[in-house]
């Protein structure tokens, strides 16, 4: 096997063009290595690059780990980061190797798609912003082409004033999410809801959102009523994590528990 | 009751201290020896080829592709197994590998030995093996209909036309617990030359490791060595050999050293997990709550093959009733044979299933009868001198149920919120979604082997320039037996350098199994003993009345100094026994049980019910430790085994679909973390057991015997719902 | 490939095929075997080092990506006797079978530099990712809090 360690973004995609596979926190690639799934015979190392590190304002690069995101990251990302994994996990993971992975359960994902993110992705031709709805393609897939590393997550430059997220899993800390939720509210009342773990790739739910943005001040049967159109509006399937069933119920809870947080 | 040898209080570090784990400062600096961790030089690295199907026949198997693949050295089948190539704790009837038929999935087909792990895994991934699958039977009721069976079992005690004035019905089940020792399996084979082995492996119970070896090999006894080798865990799931008999055939075939270590997703298919259990109860009472009669009819589904079925049957049925006075009693119990994965021992040993089911059936009982439930329990607690109602064996033990049940209910309840809500780390909740339920659960269980079987330890106790040595082959799984025998040794010689060590089969008789809360009884009572006689031959040698750390004295007066006994080589080996016991008659009666264990839980949760979500917030206990040996030890066995039913309760359990375990890793096979875990508060009551050392009795499993149902009861009374099955799951609560 | 890192503080040259983890090459190559491989997935936390200043999982990391960082495993946590982590988890009782003990220490040690007197949630937050299941997580919680001046 060859390995780069490069310091350079050009370098990096120097190597990623040539067939390299990029290799970020190394948390879900290695646990595919150690399963006997996959075996690069070229790796690209990424962590080493300073620039894949910065973090100006809304344009996060996509070498900041989890821990960082924790710390420094608006409230729900915040909120979401300190969620992925262990401790252990959030040390050494990144943005851009979650988004990379692209499992339906990722917990960075529902941010991104309820704030409406675009991922930044580079390659030896140039670079391009691709926005979320774009950039999952399905469970486990996404938009990047071969020679293709991904840059940076792009937030807008004004987040809603509100946004909290939420995840339903088994165990107090360390577990896939059954279902993982980001609500936004700004102070005009526009609201957005966006759910992984509930679809082949994060999903916004556009008619709870349109229902819910025209309530200025939603009452209890409103919030009933948000909480009934996004149990519908998720494609959740069994497995044996959960079920189709508890997804949806599970979904339509905490979303309007998220939005009443986002409201007090 | 027993006669406790004195307690000397000049003896430091003995019985009732907490000396510091010898092994303690190795483990802490990474440097003790795990069964992982043994190197031998030019040893190779085994892997083993495993079905893919549940039920299969085998077509043929081709390894041709394997053995061509550079640094392999062996590629091994049925046809290469010399002897009679079957194993079994109980009944030979694994083969050690499969030859034309497939019985579970995961079974063993192939076993590799190759230069490095990477090559001897992918080597064992080229074996090419033509199944024929056939559809599997995994539906255990199905099974019983089949008569596919390990053990049937039925219970009657008093008048069977009796019947009460209150009656309440229940069906419960308990999914699959794996007992997922951190350490997974592994071990290392040396050849010795001369066409024999020494194994160094993960173990509860290495002599009935070698002797399947040698009978599955057709070995002769004195061509393999079994070695007690550093445990990470077991808990169950290292009673049943795997990995052994597969790395002394490879060491025998190659003359090199092998080992082999199984991946957490191996290890799961690679023992035996808790039986899954399906029962049906019924329980009659007076309107004043005194139980008249209890039916019940209890399923496990002991997967492909025997392994310790028929006894965790057993233990299953002769504690259906639990540990409540009752005339009249019906138990069928049916162990059926499946194409599921092979279950076994795990902490409980049956008993941890039975009581979920008799527990709940209090509960429905009380609530019924419209009574406290710890009252309904304290009217019907059964006592020494009462007769267990299922088997009918007189309890000689001290059995203080009605004390546990009275010390339990005297901790204060907690007042004020836990910091940690239900859905942790998720934010999915805050306090006004949240209900606080709060539930019991009182369970019995026997200590040593039952039945009939011939239940002794061996140890010797010798006088070295080291101290007083303990020898023994039982096996420290983490437990603490090496500070415990030390401690025993201490106090019953009166010298206060003792330490605890290892030997292999070949060197001393077996100290049997280090499970059914037996070692700190039975090898402790072989180290007591062996003391105790040491002790006096040297005294009545040296014509002394006191044997301390200077040597014998007489009348106050040093006579022989300790290196002069060290000089003569003292040293006494003692065979422990506990009282006989005998095997069950037609109605399942007999002196079933040597000891007995009582522990009662009050678990505290608080539950979000829209969501199903649950936190634990304490597990409170009183339970029967005999004697309080080591108070850091029975502390640290009973909050272990506490989070363990608590993990049983609300997380922990192996989703078998056809046959095939879908969650065989720890991102799916959730165990309790630190942020799940309950606070303990406990009292110990010490009665004594009637025989065990010092008063002892094992503490190992009851904290994981009742500890399961009490959170199931807190989730219902939080609820005010029906739950009939654990693990609790999210849905179950929320749907 | 020969990959070149710091390990406790010494320079180590180590041999390593293919994709292989740090985890294996440090027991496999360089003979520490106090990092111990439980799930291969970073779900135990039992093969947790330092590296590079953040405790990570051994198993995890690529050992060909350790090329110029700074490891330190348990062997490098304590010289003579134990360091204050391990002696109050040694007095505590919250060493059973010990296979987990090795990435507690190591994660309560990292814990403590940057924070020395956690509180009691901050000590269990820290610990997440380190899953035991002898003790029940008690002794390790006593252990600790009582480096931490016993604040709640």
């Amino acid at each position: 096997m060859q390995a780069f360690h490069p310091k350079t973004l050009d370098e990096a995609l120097a190597a990623a063009a040539d067939g390299a596979t990029p290799l970020a926190g190394g948390t879900d690639l290695m646990v595919e290595v150690n399963f006997g799934k996959r075996r690069p015979e070229m790796v690209v190392g990424l962590r080493r690059i300073a620039e894949l590190r910065e973090w100006e304002r809304s344009r996060i690069g996509s070498g900041v780990t989890w821990r960082r995101v924790e710390r420094d990251g608006p409230r729900a990302y915040a909120q979401a980061a300190r969620t992925v994994g262990s401790p252990q996990i959030r040390n050494a993971a990144t943005i851009g190797g979650n988004l990379g992975t692209a499992s339906p359960a990722g917990d960075g994902h529902p941010f991104l798609a309820a704030v409406d993110a675009s991922i930044e992705i580079a390659s030896t031709s140039g670079r391009r912003l691709v926005p979320w709805y774009e950039f999952f393609t399905g469970p486990k897939q996404n938009a990047l082409q071969p020679g293709e590393l991904i840059t940076a997550v792009v937030l807008p430059e004004r987040l809603p004033e509100r946004h909290e997220f939420g995840k339903v899993g088994v165990r107090n800390a360390m577990v896939i999410s059954t279902v993982c939720c980001v609500v936004t509210r700004d102070t005009e009342g526009s609201t957005t809801v966006a759910l992984g773990s509930v679809g082949p790739t994060p999903i916004r739910v556009p008619a709870a959102e349109e229902m819910i943005s025209a309530e200025p001040s939603p009452s209890d049967s409103a919030l009933g009523e948000f909480a009934r159109l996004v149990s519908e509006g998720v494609r959740p399937i069994t497995d044996h994590r959960s079920t189709e069933e508890y997804r949806r119920h599970a979904a339509g809870v905490l979303a309007r528990r998220l939005l009443e947080r986002c409201l007090a | 009751m027993t006669t406790p040898t004195r307690t000397r209080p000049t003896v430091t570090s003995g019985i009732g201290d907490s000396p510091l784990r010898p092994d303690g400062v190795p483990k802490l600096k990474g440097e003790f020896q795990y069964a992982q961790d043994l190197w031998s030089e030019g040893m190779l690295w085994g892997a083993t080829t495993r079905s893919p199907h549940a039920r299969a026949r085998i077509v043929s198997i081709d390894i041709g592709p394997a053995l061509a693949t550079g640094g392999v050295h062996a590629v091994l089948t049925a046809d290469d197994v010399p002897g009679p190539g079957m194993f079994g704790l109980e009944h030979p009837d694994q083969p050690v590998l499969a030859s034309d038929e497939i019985n579970y999935w995961g079974e063993p087909v192939a076993i590799v030995a190759a230069e490095d792990p990477d090559t001897a895994r992918r080597a064992a991934a080229a074996v090419v093996v033509e199944y024929e699958a056939l559809p599997p039977l995994t539906d255990p009721e199905e099974a019983d209909r089949a008569d596919s069976v390990f053990r049937r079992l039925q219970i009657r005690s008093g008048d069977q036309e009796v019947t009460g004035e209150v009656v309440v019905e229940g069906y419960y089940e308990v999914g699959t617990q794996d007992q997922a020792p951190l350490g997974t399996e592994a071990g290392l084979a040396v050849p010795d030359g001369s066409g024999g082995v020494d194994l160094y492996a993960t173990s509860q119970f290495v002599h009935a490791d070698q002797s399947q070896v040698v009978e599955a090999l057709g070995l002769r006894p004195e061509q393999v060595r079994s070695h007690p080798t550093g445990v990470g865990g077991a808990f169950g799931a290292r009673e049943d050999v795997n990995l052994h008999i597969h790395l002394v055939m490879l060491a025998l075939h190659t003359g090199q050293p092998v080992k082999m270590v199984y991946q957490r997703s191996e290890s799961f298919t690679g023992h035996v997990h808790r039986h899954p259990a399906r029962m049906w109860y019924r329980h009659h009472a007076t309107r004043d709550g005194k139980l008249v009669r209890v039916e019940a009819k209890i399923l496990l589904d002991g997967g492909a093959y025997a392994s310790t079925t028929s006894a965790v049957l057993a233990n299953a049925c002769y504690f259906a009733v639990g540990p409540y006075r009752v005339d009249s009693v019906l138990v069928e119990g049916i162990g059926v044979k499946t194409n599921n994965p092979p279950c076994g021992a795990m902490r409980g040993f049956g008993a941890v299933q039975s009581n979920f089911g008799y527990e709940s059936q209090m509960d429905r009982l009380a609530a019924e009868l419209g009574m406290d439930p710890l009252e309904l329990r304290r009217r019907n607690a059964l006592a020494t001198g009462d007769r267990n109602p299922t088997t009918q064996q007189v309890i000689q033990t001290p059995l203080p149920v009605a004390e546990c049940i009275d010390s339990l209910a005297a901790i204060p309840l907690p007042d004020g919120d836990d910091p940690i809500l239900p859905g942790g780390s998720g934010l999915t909740t805050d306090r006004s979604h949240i209900v606080r339920g709060v539930g019991y659960s009182v369970g019995i269980k026997n200590l040593g082997f039952s039945e009939g079987s011939d239940d002794y330890a061996e140890a010797r106790v010798r006088l070295t320039d080291e101290g007083a040595v303990v020898e023994t082959a039982a096996i420290e799984v983490g437990q603490g037996l090496v500070t415990v025998l030390a401690q025993m040794a201490r106090t019953a010689l009166g010298i206060s350098k003792a330490i605890v060590r290892h030997v292999d089969t070949s060197r001393i008789g077996s100290a049997g199994s280090t499970s059914a809360s037996r070692q700190t009884q039975i090898s402790g009572g072989a180290v007591m003993e062996a003391s105790r006689r040491l002790r006096e031959r040297i005294l009545a040698h040296h014509g002394g009345d006191e044997l301390d750390d200077l040597g014998v004295h007489r009348a106050g007066e040093l006579i022989a100094p300790m290196s002069e006994l060290i000089r003569e080589g003292w040293e006494e080996t003692y065979t422990f026994r506990h009282p006989p016991t005998t095997p069950p008659d037609d109605d399942g009666h007999g002196d079933i049980h040597a000891d007995f264990a009582i522990a009662a839980h009050r678990a505290v949760v608080d539950v979000d019910p829209e969501l199903g979500l649950v936190r634990v917030v304490r597990v409170d206990t009183a339970q029967d430790v005999g004697r309080v040996l080591n108070p850091v030890s029975v502390q640290g066995q009973i909050e272990g085994g506490i989070m363990q039913g608590v993990g049983l309760a609300v997380m922990e359990e192996l989703v078998i679909q056809d046959g095939v375990i879908r969650n065989p890793n720890f991102t799916d096979y959730l165990l309790p973390t630190i942020l799940d875990a309950p606070d303990v508060e406990m009292l110990l009551i010490e009665q004594g057991s009637w025989w065990g050392p010092f008063g002892a009795k094992g503490v190992g499993e009851p904290p994981t015997i009742s500890s399961t149902a009490a959170v199931a009861a807190a989730i219902r009374n939080a609820i005010g719902r029906d739950l009939n099955r654990v693990p609790v799951r999210p849905e179950d609560i929320a749907l | 490939m020969i990959v070149e890192f710091r390990l406790n503080g010494e320079d180590v040259n180590a041999r390593v095929v293919g994709p292989t983890s740090l985890l294996d090459v440090l027991r496999d190559e360089l003979g520490l075997f106090g990092s111990k491989s439980a799930c291969a997935q970073g779900e135990c936390g039992s093969c947790s080092v330092v590296l590079d200043g953040e405790v990570v999982c051994s198993c995890l990391v690529m050992a060909a990506d350790a090329e110029g960082s700074e490891v330190t495993t348990v062997e490098g946590l304590s010289t003579d006797g134990l360091n204050p982590i391990q002696e109050a988890m040694l007095r505590s009782g919250a060493v059973q079978c010990g296979f987990c003990t090795p990435g507690i220490v190591v994660a309560a040690t990292e814990l403590f530099r940057v924070n020395p007197s956690p509180t009691r949630i901050e000590i269990k937050e820290a610990l997440a990712g380190n899953i035991c299941r002898c003790t029940g997580y008690g002794a390790i919680i006593r252990a600790l809090e009582s480096l931490s001046g016993g604040e709640q």
